[in-house]
């Protein structure tokens, strides 16, 4: 056999300082031009195939409303019809609508209730009035009117600035939650993976433990430690649910990832660990990541509503203060009598959840072509 | 490149590689698996060594051990270094880099050998971007030739697409391409056509051959398919639960094959011809795992020809029948052929 | 060698038979279509061919020619996107594809079985393997067997396909895998089907098991006068085990006869190029033929003749004529307008 010298290829010159810096500059151009390039096609081709979903479609439907709504807050209060903080502000403003009520004997006189209340009642307001008196009695809450879309809570304040100011605390909560749950969740996931033996070990057990620490028992705990704002909040529901369960799912992702032959081909290549975990595993990883981002929205956004709903939170408003509000205040026990006071805070707190639960689904079957139904 | 040729290039000695078998989390495990049980072979430089055996039989783990995939649980590997032309432990390389770069190896699967979500120009490049050689224009340049040299033509529309949107054969060229990228002298190929249609699977194998010659690539070729071999390999050796039963050149192993496991697995082997009359397979059972074997042959439970002497000595070493034939069974070392066989059983019986 | 040699099955229905037989099953102008997101993929395109009872017929080609979406219309198991737009399958005079999915549901196994690639992973790991045949045997035989009958059948079939009886009340996992590919075998046969379709029955084994569970099914045709489909893309086990074959490119049934016929002779472009690139551990190390290009996108299959941009015998008319299925022997019919030009001897390549 004849061994001939290899005549189309020649050896390049291996490193060389000064090649490894251009080469760094020199990824700069073209090949990053390129590379948009097919990251935009991707995304085009994922984006028509979640369209084709339309519970995803419904969820991004959802997700964008919401956006107007948090958008809504700054640009109505600055130029709007929000602009007077005395009355607009979600927690200081106070507005109620005065209402001329007469005074009667007993309760058994009240033949008309919106116009007509006993002396005993009146008291509150009124102080020494008697039947045959004209009483004006401020209303709050108030129902829906024109300056007050949404009515007023039993503070008086307008419940249609609250939602609206609530809307951006909600979608900063989760952005933070999500962001934290997921690079806590890839980091370890990919490290316990990648790693096994005594490091995996000992973070999967910590992840147990974290797994079966009780989520809301442990926040109930730590808000009376701390005073726990939206930002913290955030960060420890990203941290506990990123270290428990989605650690754990991004962790049999990685597995499953680590024993494909092409981290072998890798390896001959002579890559090293980090090389490997940068570059196969984590973006192996990253599209069941981004899911989980979705489900941790959705996830914290219902545990705000949970705690603020307990008053366990150190937050001026927000969707579970408005909840709180109308509870404490004892406007839960008269059923939807007082609506505007439920409604538009549950409601947003169960769509808004539901919005990127949807777009998760959606997710879900885009990068599972195995979920996609055909 | 200095001429080398008929020197030894890869030399592999008494390798042995033991999987404990698990006993749970807190229990040492006492229980091994001999996945490569004391395998010697050599392979000189412009050779093919075609490693061919049933899937258990340790042909992959010995490939993985010779590219450091693997640790070895004992015996040694040299290999030729490139620069310094000396043989070399592969334990004790100082300069891995430089050992990625002399030693290579091509996966069977070319759907699940290459990231997804890389291009080719990615995986092409790969180890020249680990290694930090060349510029990104020099890299880019390298991948073209590379590209043209394994018979993607025109290169340039095949940089830029992911694995999926090419086909087996094509994705099989690239991963060749990537084993060649950093010119190894030698590359272990690991049924590298068996998930590939026949009709590619052909021009694949004439590609191998083809750059084995221009670029002076000896081959580890990894099969289960004795066909495949017969084309690929100039000798080939044949294992059966870690050991090497029979050794020799392709063509006086196929012929005239002289340890009983061959020839079933020959005689096995479908033959695209309906008028061919096959010799009937003498063994049964399937291939079983070698845990702790006892010291006795290793095919005694298959073998129908056993006699006393395979029971009580441990395997047999291969015999050299001296005409670079080697074979590991008693009754063929009794006087250097098969058609002694009972004579030999004779022989071996009194 | 000790004397004892393999007789191939016996091959009398090659181009001097004249007897024949009326066919068990027949596929008459098949044509299959999946609907996927960016058209019609073209996957099996007027596909005819007849299976004589007792005999064993060989569908052979490359990964995506079509050969596996015939067996599954044969099965009535295809995917939800597939569209049968023309065709007729006849079993036994009845066409299937007319029947409705609960009649299907009753002459799946009973009257046609499959054996399936992997079929060997598809035990059900908390039951006894007779427990699962014994299940089949419930649905299928009418009346329903005792349980005295069924264990003595399963006996019966476990003896047939080489497995020791004592198994029956073993589970999946104590069984190796031929085992368990002998097992699926013995559990095809336990209605008593008319037909049995085997999918690459061997694909994922080693050769030696490859070659006993060969054996058995040679064995089963032989025996109980089987008719057996093989789907396989290994040209040297079709030429092992059946004595017909038909050869499928791109969606095309191009050739098709006796087995002995198209090795001795093979007249298509397609399956001369085939053999000339299959390699062999017998005869002389002949130079292999590399076939060229890809096998075509059956989104947008060639016009023509569907192999005609591989061909080295293309003419003018490949181009815009399909080529339809002639006889050009009796029994062999090929699809190709050049044929006289396919050389009597194989390819050896461009040395």
């Amino acid at each position: 056999m004849v061994i001939k010298e290899p005549d189309s290829v020649d050896v390049l010159s291996p490193e060389d300082p000064d090649a490894l810096v251009h080469a760094e500059e020199e990824l700069g151009e073209s090949l990053w031009k390129v590379r948009l390039r097919l990251a935009w096609k991707a995304f085009k081709k994922n984006w028509a195939l979640f369209m084709e979903n339309k519970i995803g479609l419904l969820g991004l439907v959802i997700i964008v409303l919401f956006g107007l709504l948090a958008l809504a807050y700054p640009v109505l209060r600055a130029v709007g019809p929000w602009q007077d903080d005395g009355i607009y502000d979600p927690v200081i403003g106070y507005d109620a609508p005065v209402q001329e009520f007469q005074i009667v004997a007993t309760e058994a006189e009240v033949t008309d209730p919106t116009t007509q209340k006993d002396a005993n009642t009146a008291q509150l307001w009124c102080f020494g009035a008697v039947p045959g008196d004209v009483c004006e009695i401020p209303l709050q809450p108030a129902p829906p009117s024109q300056g007050h879309i949404l009515g007023t809570d039993p503070l008086g304040r307008d419940v249609a600035t609250q939602l609206s100011f609530s809307t951006r605390s909600a979608f900063m909560l989760g952005l933070i939650a999500a962001v934290v749950t997921v690079g806590v969740a890839t980091v370890v996931g990919s490290i316990s993976a990648f790693y096994g033996g005594w490091v995996d070990n000992s973070l999967m057990r910590l992840a147990d433990l974290v797994l079966l620490l009780p989520l809301i028992p442990i926040l109930i705990v730590l808000s009376g430690l701390w005073a726990i704002n939206l930002p913290l909040l955030g960060v420890l529901i990203g941290i506990l649910s990123g270290f428990g369960g989605t650690a754990i799912v991004l962790k049999s992702q990685a597995l499953s990832i680590k024993v494909k032959p092409f981290i072998d081909a890798a390896r001959v290549s002579g890559g090293s660990n980090t090389h490997l975990i940068l570059k196969h595993i984590i973006p192996n990883v990253l599209p069941l990541s981004f899911l989980f981002m979705m489900f941790t929205v959705t996830e914290a956004v219902s545990l705000e509503a949970t705690l603020s709903f307990f008053g366990l939170l150190n937050v001026d408003m927000s969707w579970g203060i408005m909840l709180n509000t109308a509870q404490s205040q004892g406007y839960l026990r008269t059923g939807f009598e007082f609506w505007w006071l439920l409604i538009p805070a549950g409601l947003a707190v169960t769509l808004l959840a539901a919005g990127f639960f949807f777009v998760g689904r959606a997710m879900d079957e885009v990068i599972n072509p195995r979920l996609r139904a055909r | 490149m200095t001429s080398q040729i008929g020197k030894t290039r890869v030399k592999v000695e008494d390798l042995r590689k033991l999987f404990p078998i698990s006993k749970g989390l807190f229990r040492k495990s006492t229980d091994f698996v001999y996945a490569v049980d004391g395998v010697s072979f050599e392979i000189r430089a412009g050779e093919s060594l075609g490693l061919v055996g049933e899937s258990g039989c340790g042909k992959t783990t010995t490939g993985r051990i010779l590219v450091k995939l693997e640790e070895a649980s004992g015996g040694e590997v040299l290999i030729r270094d490139r620069g310094t032309d000396e043989m070399t432990h592969v334990e004790d390389v100082k300069d891995r880099k430089e050992f990625r770069r002399n030693v290579q190896m091509i996966f069977q699967d070319p759907y699940e050998s290459m990231n997804p979500r890389r291009t080719v120009f990615d995986i092409v490049a790969e180890p020249l971007f680990v290694q930090g050689m060349g510029t990104t224009g020099e890299r880019e340049q390298r991948v073209v030739d590379l590209l043209r040299l394994v018979g993607l033509t025109p290169p340039e529309p095949f940089l830029f697409r992911y694995p999926h949107e090419l086909s087996g054969g094509q994705r099989q060229r690239v991963a060749i391409a990537r084993a060649l990228v950093m010119e190894p002298s030698f590359v272990v190929a690991d049924e590298p056509t068996s998930m590939l249609d026949v009709s590619i699977r052909i021009s694949i194998m004439r590609l191998m051959l083809e750059l084995a010659e221009k670029l002076g690539v000896t081959y580890l070729y990894i099969t289960h398919d004795l066909a495949v071999a017969r084309y690929m390999c100039d000798r080939i050796a044949v294992m059966y639960l870690g050991k090497i039963v029979e050794m020799g050149p392709t063509e006086e192993v196929l012929g005239s094959p002289m340890h009983p496991y061959t020839r079933a697995l020959l005689s096995a082997v479908p033959v695209p011809d309906p008028s061919y009359h096959r010799p009937k397979v003498e063994i049964e059972g399937g291939v079983s795992r070698a845990i702790n074997p006892a010291a006795e042959c290793r095919f005694l439970a298959r073998c129908p020809f056993a006699v006393d002497k395979c029971r009580t000595d441990p395997h047999p070493d291969l015999y050299d029948r001296g005409t670079d034939h080697l074979v590991a069974c008693h009754l063929v070392a009794v006087d250097g052929s098969w058609t002694g066989r009972e004579r030999a059983v004779l022989e071996l019986r009194a | 060698m000790t004397g004892t040699q393999m007789r191939p099955a016996e091959r009398n229905l090659g181009s001097g038979d004249t007897h024949p037989q009326a066919p068990i099953l027949e596929v008459k102008n098949l044509v299959l279509n999946y609907e996927v997101k960016e058209g019609m993929v073209s996957a099996v395109e007027d596909v005819s061919f007849a299976l004589p009872k007792g005999r064993s017929l060989g569908l052979v080609g490359e990964s995506g020619c079509g050969k596996t979406s015939v067996a599954l219309t044969l099965m009535r198991l295809t995917a939800n996107n597939a569209r049968v737009l023309g065709g007729e399958v006849i079993l036994d005079g009845v066409n299937l594809l007319e029947l409705d999915k609960e009649q299907m549901r009753l002459r799946r196994w009973a009257d046609i079985s499959m054996v399936f690639q992997g079929a060997m992973n598809s035990w059900n790991p908390v039951y006894t393997v007779g427990v699962q045949i014994r299940e089949a045997m419930d649905i299928h035989w009418d009346p329903k067997p005792s349980a005295s009958e069924a264990r003595a059948k399963t006996e019966e079939l476990f003896n047939l396909v080489g497995i020791d009886p004592e198994m029956i009340d073993r589970y999946p996992h104590e069984f190796s895998g031929g085992m368990k590919q002998r097992a699926v075998i013995a559990m095809a046969l336990s209605c008593d089907p008319k037909v049995i379709i085997a999918d690459e029955p061997t694909t994922a084994l080693d050769v030696i098991v490859q070659e006993q569970i060969l054996e058995e099914l040679k064995k089963i045709q032989r025996d109980l006068g089987m008719s057996i489909v093989y789907i396989s893309h290994d040209i040297a086990v079709i030429a092992e085990i059946t004595d017909l074959m038909g050869v499928m490119y791109a969606g095309k049934l191009v050739e098709f006869g006796p087995t002995a016929d198209i090795f001795a002779r093979p007249r298509h472009p397609y399956t001369w190029l085939i053999l000339s690139s299959t390699p062999s551990i017998t005869g002389p190390r002949r130079q292999l033929a590399p076939l060229e290009g890809e096998p075509p996108n059956l989104l947008d299959p060639p016009t023509g003749c569907r192999f005609h941009p591989r061909c080295p015998f293309v003419i003018e008319i490949c181009r815009t004529d399909e080529p339809t299925l002639t006889e050009i022997e009796p029994g062999h019919t090929i699809a190709c307008w050049n044929y006289t030009q396919v050389p009597v001897t194989l390819s050896r390549g461009d040395e």
